[in-house]
């Protein structure tokens, strides 16, 4: 059975639902002691300070929003999508970073990027500094016609490579969005693959070939 | 006859395990649906619950003394409809507190038990593990208010606060994933790889999920607590561990409560 996450990463089916128990956190360790009647910290960022542990790999500067994240859940906490300006201002920033092959070669391996595409371990406070991260691409994609089990946050990508052909301007507007999404939508849900850290270029690569390699499963 | 059941269910519950390798998703729909149907008429976490009644009344602690004293929001040994108030403002404390933290608080000044080893391990999570006496009496309290209406207040000032920062941590994006609760549960009909994904935006979405919470997981063989839930859902969202009780799982609670204003109470659920 393949490492899996409790939601975001998942194998088909029934591993999918029936064997998550062994994927369940590792139990709290030590827990803070405070007496009930302490006083309550009242402004949201202290609240979130003082609620939360550091836990393996998992720090507390985590909770140090980006100018990005706070203009992002600024918007959502409002119902909105981010303003015009700001929305701008957002994705030329993202797109001034993204870090392009150093070769020039956008594409690896399509069945490594299957198989980062179905992993989603990776960064969670029960991970560690060694484990290989995933891109759980399925979690929020239709991907190769042949995984039932994907989700729908993100738009579909079959067949995305016969679609988009192979020019360098289509591959590098795949790979711009996968290294820092926000660089084509500023505040969408998709992770900053690159740009955060998550995949490594080799990775981004493998997952690149997964959506333009012809003979990859999504473009039959 | 109780006894039967309950074993029947403690069977179906193991079998549960057994069907691990892979398989299409089509037929695991259909599995858990046939789950859901032997288990229409019981719920393993039953089991839990007549553990936690249990508990609740026995004289424990170094008070030796049981917790059917404990004002747990409606009056000092009323436990019917409480999970549908809460979270709620409390005098005594000056905060605002949620069922668990409640419960707790109880067993530390009624019975004086210790907080810190109350607190210590509330959760069990390895596989196979007896199910916590925290597991248990929450079971047994919720049980209680299967058929209340939601009705979460927001008449004190630490109340509206509680909710106004649940509302803003609900859409807190941070971490190497820039996730935050809305990122998953803020838009119609989202789904993440099979789960469907509730909507706190919409009414009828926010009263299903909150209505349902605690829940005996099928997937896990272990009930786990609306704590527990929020504790999982921010690891899922890359942010460090959340601690047990801590004021930010409060005000979450409070806000999605407020949000299911109105919901009937159907716990401990049985979820996949
Ligand atoms: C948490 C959700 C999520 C995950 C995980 C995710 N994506 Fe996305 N993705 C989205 C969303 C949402 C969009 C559309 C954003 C927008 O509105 O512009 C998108 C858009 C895309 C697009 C552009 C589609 C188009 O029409 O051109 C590509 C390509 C893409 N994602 C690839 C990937 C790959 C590869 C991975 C994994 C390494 C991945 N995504 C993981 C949510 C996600
Ligand atoms: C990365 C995705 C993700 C994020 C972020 C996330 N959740 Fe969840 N949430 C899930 C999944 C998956 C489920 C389980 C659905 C299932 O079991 O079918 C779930 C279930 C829930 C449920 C139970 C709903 C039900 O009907 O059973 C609640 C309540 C909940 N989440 C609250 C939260 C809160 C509060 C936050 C933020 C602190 C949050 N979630 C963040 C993915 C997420």
């Amino acid at each position: 059975m393949k490492p899996i996450t409790l939601a975001l990463g998942a194998a088909t089916g029934a591993v999918l639902v029936l064997s998550l128990a062994g994927c369940v956190a590792t139990p709290p360790a030590a827990t803070d002691a405070k007496p009930a009647a302490a006083p309550a910290a009242t402004t949201v960022d202290a609240v979130m300070r003082e609620s939360f542990k550091e836990t393996g790999i998992a720090k507390l500067d985590r909770l140090n929003q980006s100018d990005l994240q706070r203009a992002c859940s600024a918007a959502s906490a409002t119902g909105k999508t981010v303003d015009g300006k700001t929305a701008v201002a957002l994705q030329n920033a993202a797109r001034a970073a993204i870090k392009y092959p150093a070769d020039g070669k956008y594409l690896g391996d399509w069945k490594r990027g299957e198989a980062i595409a179905q992993n989603g371990r990776g960064l969670q406070f029960t991970d560690t500094a060694t484990t290989v991260n995933g891109g759980n691409c399925y979690a929020c994609h239709q991907i190769d016609k042949a995984e039932l089990a994907y989700g729908n946050i993100g738009p579909s990508l079959t067949a995305y490579g016969k679609k988009k052909g192979n020019s360098e301007a289509a591959l590098k507007a795949a790979w711009g969005r996968i290294w820092n999404s926000h660089s084509v939508t500023a505040c969408n849900a998709m992770p900053r693959f690159g740009d955060a850290g998550i995949l490594t270029e080799a990775q981004i690569k493998d997952v690149m070939a997964l959506l333009f390699d012809p003979a990859s499963p999504v473009n039959k | 006859m109780k006894k039967c059941r309950v074993a029947a269910i403690a069977v179906i519950a193991a079998a549960v395990w057994l069907p691990a390798g892979p398989s299409l998703a089509q037929d695991t729909t259909k599995e858990i649906e046939r789950y859901r149907q032997m288990l229409a008429d019981g719920n393993p976490a039953e089991l839990l619950e007549m553990r936690g009644e249990g508990l609740w009344k026995e004289k424990r602690g170094p008070k030796n003394v049981s917790l059917e004293a404990c004002d747990l929001g409606l009056g000092a040994g009323k436990v019917q409809g409480v999970n549908a108030v809460l979270p709620r403002y409390f005098a005594d404390v000056n905060r605002v507190m949620d069922l668990e933290s409640r419960l707790v608080h109880c067993q530390v000044t009624l019975q004086g038990l210790n907080r810190a080893d109350l607190v210590k391990r509330p959760y069990s999570l390895a596989a196979g593990e007896r199910q916590t006496d925290h597991e248990a009496l929450v079971a047994y309290l919720v049980g209680q208010s299967r058929g209340a209406k939601v009705n979460v207040p927001q008449a004190h000032p630490l109340e509206q606060a509680a909710f106004k920062r649940g509302e803003q941590m609900f859409h807190f994006r941070g971490g190497p994933y820039d996730f935050s609760c809305a990122t998953c549960h803020g838009e119609e009909g989202q789904r993440i790889r099979l789960q469907d994904l509730p909507n706190f935006g919409t009414p009828a979405d926010a009263q299903r999920a909150f209505t349902t919470w605690p829940a005996y997981r099928v997937s896990q063989g272990a009930m786990r607590t609306m704590q527990w839930r929020i504790f999982d859902c921010f690891r899922q969202q890359r942010m460090p561990e959340l601690i047990f009780l801590s004021q930010a799982s409060i005000d979450l609670i409070t806000y999605m409560g407020v949000k299911a204003k109105d919901g009937t109470m159907d716990v401990p659920a049985i979820k996949r």
